[in-house]
């Protein structure tokens, strides 16, 4: 399971790793009380307020950082030289002038395609988008071909994952080939570090069946993470049910698809006490269940995507595929409703819900195309071109420590990720510059898919180095592995 | 005029006057003893159906030919496709053929947009795309109540139109819809709650009610759509003959008619179902003059998307001797089609 990250078999061993400096770049750091407030803030000019979501204060300040050995070994002191710090003789200098120098972004939510297409995506092109994206862990979904619900299924892509630029975690089936009838072996996967379970792609239709999964994850103190959508609802639409379906002739998926099952899974929480992880929450109506249901104590952890906070339905009046998703683009008030979650923290993790498709099906009809876009190459950007005002450390909640967390991948569950940057932590950091702006070009996509909706469109905020374990492994915005 | 029709919208109210006025003109022609003018010829129009459909294919096939173009009727049945040929290769191969016009219809909505995008020569008209739109089925819907009316395109104005039916599953409906208001009149929808749209925000609709007999006695135009029980319409409904007996045009229903009113139905129409036997064999239903006004209707739209630009002509009518756009209108009643300055390479 976790064991020490500086060693862990995903990442580069603690010996290989070089000295690093980073130069230059600002960090969000613990305030004067001690609370940890995570890190970043463009020094001086930050137009953002460092503050968490709970209130506590977060100060900004450039410090350089030296990495050795897979960790944080210095930051450079406020003592009236501006936190610099001399590098070491052989030391790789990254500059990260203007930057905010983030704790590695964590996605628990991409499709690596690996096993079963991977002519859409592979597990190394996929690690690397991850990597150029600034994550350093991500966590496979398991609807491959052959799916995720068996230990040898799951040893496989953990084999395949060795040495790639980001540490790949992997979900299991709640279900025996995500069919919703028997229960996949949680404890087996469990055994082999697996901390989160979905049969996402389906929801588990029947509450008797999700009841049950979720009374056998408590007692292995694991996680369940539910696709909210009641088929008898949704079947057969192609985008959100309501103003757009209505005139454009598309069948629709009504919020209550979603919102329903959400209800129902809510109240299966706080009776069975498990710990449930909604994926992918995209409704004003879903929103406000889960900000109630934490209200009143109920175990849930909930995501958004980073599409979910940047694009309506009205995106879909041009009938192109790539807009296809699921849960489909809602409204303007969704959106709106997901952006205050993201920021109050209803919303636990922005999580990408990375979907890579071959191009070919994105030039079926709409109603025939399947749905789902990239996000890893993107998110980081949206999310910053997109919630301008979201505080830094409220940034690094939601990208960074909140994702570890929920996956199992932090300090408390014995991993390596969203913690904050300080001396003594493991070194996977993303240094970002918040204020450059950049064109997708779709042909420069590590991924091996193209079907990014921002395909054409300026973001600003991009990532220029990814640390992981200490090691660059993306530099001046160019992949290394 | 627009470079592709893919919807009414695509038209305003003007494009919509434009075409029904031009459609004066090809009515003509199809009432000669030879209803063929050279309009297009050197013209290739390519029919490409991915959803059977005999009526519209015919009509479209025939307006291009009683205007000397090349058609290539393309059926997706015969096609590639079914060797797995994606949509997009099937739609660039027309264009490779070097077709001018490419009439398309498609069971999934917004494949007529699609397709401009894959195609740079040819232009495009939507001959239906699932449930969304079928402009020229509403234009001849238009046409026919202009000419029953005997009016020029104001005659909309302030018309109360019930559209009544599976308004969400319809194209028809749709485009109906966005021509009737455009013109200024009035549109009622009228349906289960089942079968109307979600929403109808945007439509520009006056309202919408599962009552029919509240609509009928201030109706002016009555446009009945089918029951799609192929497309599943059928499960949004208790049966069939509960749908009759709250929204069939029966005999009983048509008394409470105004007897001015006029009664259309796109077909395929299904007795017994939207309307009864006996009702539709009133003199207020327009059912085959509506096919024949669609033959003229497409003429119109294809001679206003494929017409050279400042060259063609479109044929004189006789009753108003006007042409519409160019000069070179022929005479009427010419035993053999009459030969038109088409201008261009297809100058005579």
């Amino acid at each position: 399971m976790g064991g020490d990250p500086g060693a862990s078999w995903h990442g580069a061993s603690v010996t290989d790793t070089p000295v690093v400096l980073v130069r230059g770049g600002s960090l969000v750091v613990r305030d004067a009380a001690g609370r940890p407030a995570g890190l970043v803030g463009a020094t001086g000019r930050s137009r953002r307020s460092a503050s968490t979501s709970n209130g506590a204060p977060a100060v900004v300040r450039q410090a350089d950082l030296l990495l050795s050995g897979g960790r944080i070994v210095q930051v450079g002191h406020d003592d009236g030289r501006g936190g610099t710090l001399d590098a070491p003789v052989g030391a790789t200098i990254l500059d990260a002038s203007g930057c905010l120098v983030l704790p590695g972004l964590v996605d628990i939510h991409t499709h690596l395609r690996q096993p079963g297409d991977e002519e859409a995506e592979t597990i190394e092109s996929g690690a690397r988008a991850a990597a150029l994206g600034g994550f350093t862990a991500v966590v496979a979904m398991p609807n491959t071909d052959p799916p995720l619900d068996s230990a040898s299924a799951v040893r496989d892509v953990l084999s395949l994952a060795r040495g790639a630029p980001v540490d790949v975690h992997v979900a299991g089936a709640i279900t025996v080939a995500r069919s919703g009838e028997r229960l996949a072996p949680m404890a087996e996967l469990a055994r082999l570090g697996v901390r989160l379970f979905t049969d996402d792609g389906n929801g588990v239709q029947s509450a008797g069946m999700m009841r049950r999964a979720m009374q056998y994850a408590r007692g292995l103190g694991v996680t369940v993470a539910q696709h909210c959508e009641v088929d008898s609802l949704a079947r057969g639409g192609a985008m959100h049910e309501g103003e757009w379906s209505s005139r454009l002739g598309l069948p629709g998926i009504p919020a209550s698809a979603e919102e329903a099952m959400v209800a129902r899974d809510l109240i299966l929480a706080a009776e069975t006490g498990a710990r449930l992880h909604l994926l992918h929450l995209s409704t004003r109506g879903s929103i406000g269940l889960v900000r109630d249901a934490k209200r009143a104590g109920v175990p849930v952890t909930a995501e958004a995507a980073p599409h979910h906070i940047a694009l309506t339905d009205a995106s879909v009046a041009t009938y192109d595929p790539l807009f296809k998703v699921n849960p489909p683009l809602r409204t303007d008030d969704d959106l709106r409703a997901v952006r205050d979650g993201v920021a109050d923290g209803t919303v636990d993790a922005v999580a990408t819900d990375h979907a890579p498709h071959r191009s070919e099906t994105k030039d079926l009809p709409f109603d025939q195309a399947p749905p789902g876009m990239l996000g890893l190459e993107t998110a980081l950007a949206v999310v910053l071109t997109m919630m301008p005002d979201l505080p830094p450390a409220r940034l690094i909640e939601v990208m960074s420590s909140g994702p570890a967390s929920i996956a199992g991948i932090d300090a408390r569950g014995g991993g390596a990720h969203g913690g904050t940057v300080e001396v003594g932590s493991a070194a996977n950091l993303c240094i970002v510059d918040p204020e450059a702006s950049w064109v997708v070009d779709r042909t420069r996509l590590a991924s091996r898919s193209t079907n990014s909706p921002y395909a054409g469109h300026k973001l600003r905020g991009r990532v220029r180095h990814t640390v992981l374990h200490g090691e660059p492994v993306v530099v001046d915005g160019e992949a290394l592995r | 005029m627009t470079r592709h029709l893919l919807s009414i919208d695509d038209l305003g109210a003007d494009g919509i006057a434009e075409v029904l006025e031009v459609t004066d003109s090809f009515a003509e022609v199809a009432r000669r003893a030879i209803p063929k003018v050279p309009t297009l010829r050197g013209k290739t129009v390519a029919t490409l159906f991915f959803e059977d459909s005999t009526r519209t294919r015919i009509s479209f096939e025939t307006a291009a030919k009683r205007m000397s173009a090349d058609v290539l009727s393309f059926a997706a049945g015969a096609s590639s496709l079914k060797k797995g040929e994606s949509l997009r290769d099937t739609i660039e191969t027309i264009e490779a053929m070097g077709i001018d016009a490419v009439v398309i219809r498609h069971p999934s909505s917004g494949v007529a947009l699609q397709a401009t995008r894959w195609l740079t020569g040819p232009v495009v008209v939507n001959a239906g795309d699932g449930w969304h739109a079928h402009p020229t089925q509403a234009l001849l819907d238009l046409y026919t109540v202009r000419e029953l009316l005997g009016g020029d395109s104001r005659c909309f104005e302030g018309l109360r139109i019930a559209i009544v039916g599976d308004i969400r599953h319809s194209r028809v409906a749709r485009s109906q819809v966005a021509a009737y208001t455009a013109m200024g009149a009035k549109v009622t929808l009228v349906g289960p709650a089942t079968l109307l749209p979600p929403s109808v925000e945007g439509w520009g609709v006056e309202s919408v009610t599962s009552v029919i007999d509240d609509v009928l006695p201030a109706a002016d135009v009555v446009s009945l759509l089918r029951i799609q029980a192929e497309r599943g319409s059928g499960a949004f409904l208790p049966s069939l003959r509960e749908y009759t007996s709250e929204f069939g045009l029966t005999m009983e229903r048509a008394r409470c008619l105004p007897s001015t009113s006029i009664v259309l139905h796109p077909g395929p129409m299904v007795r017994g179902v939207e309307i009864s036997s006996d009702a539709a064999e009133l003199p207020q239903v327009h059912v085959t003059r509506q096919v024949a006004n669609g033959v003229a209707v497409r003429m119109a739209v294809l001679f206003l998307l494929l017409g050279v630009p400042g060259s063609a002509g479109v044929p004189g009518s006789a009753d108003s001797g006007r042409a519409v756009s160019a000069a070179g209108a022929p005479p009427p009643g010419a035993s053999s089609g009459p030969e038109l300055r088409a201008g261009g390479r297809d100058g005579g």
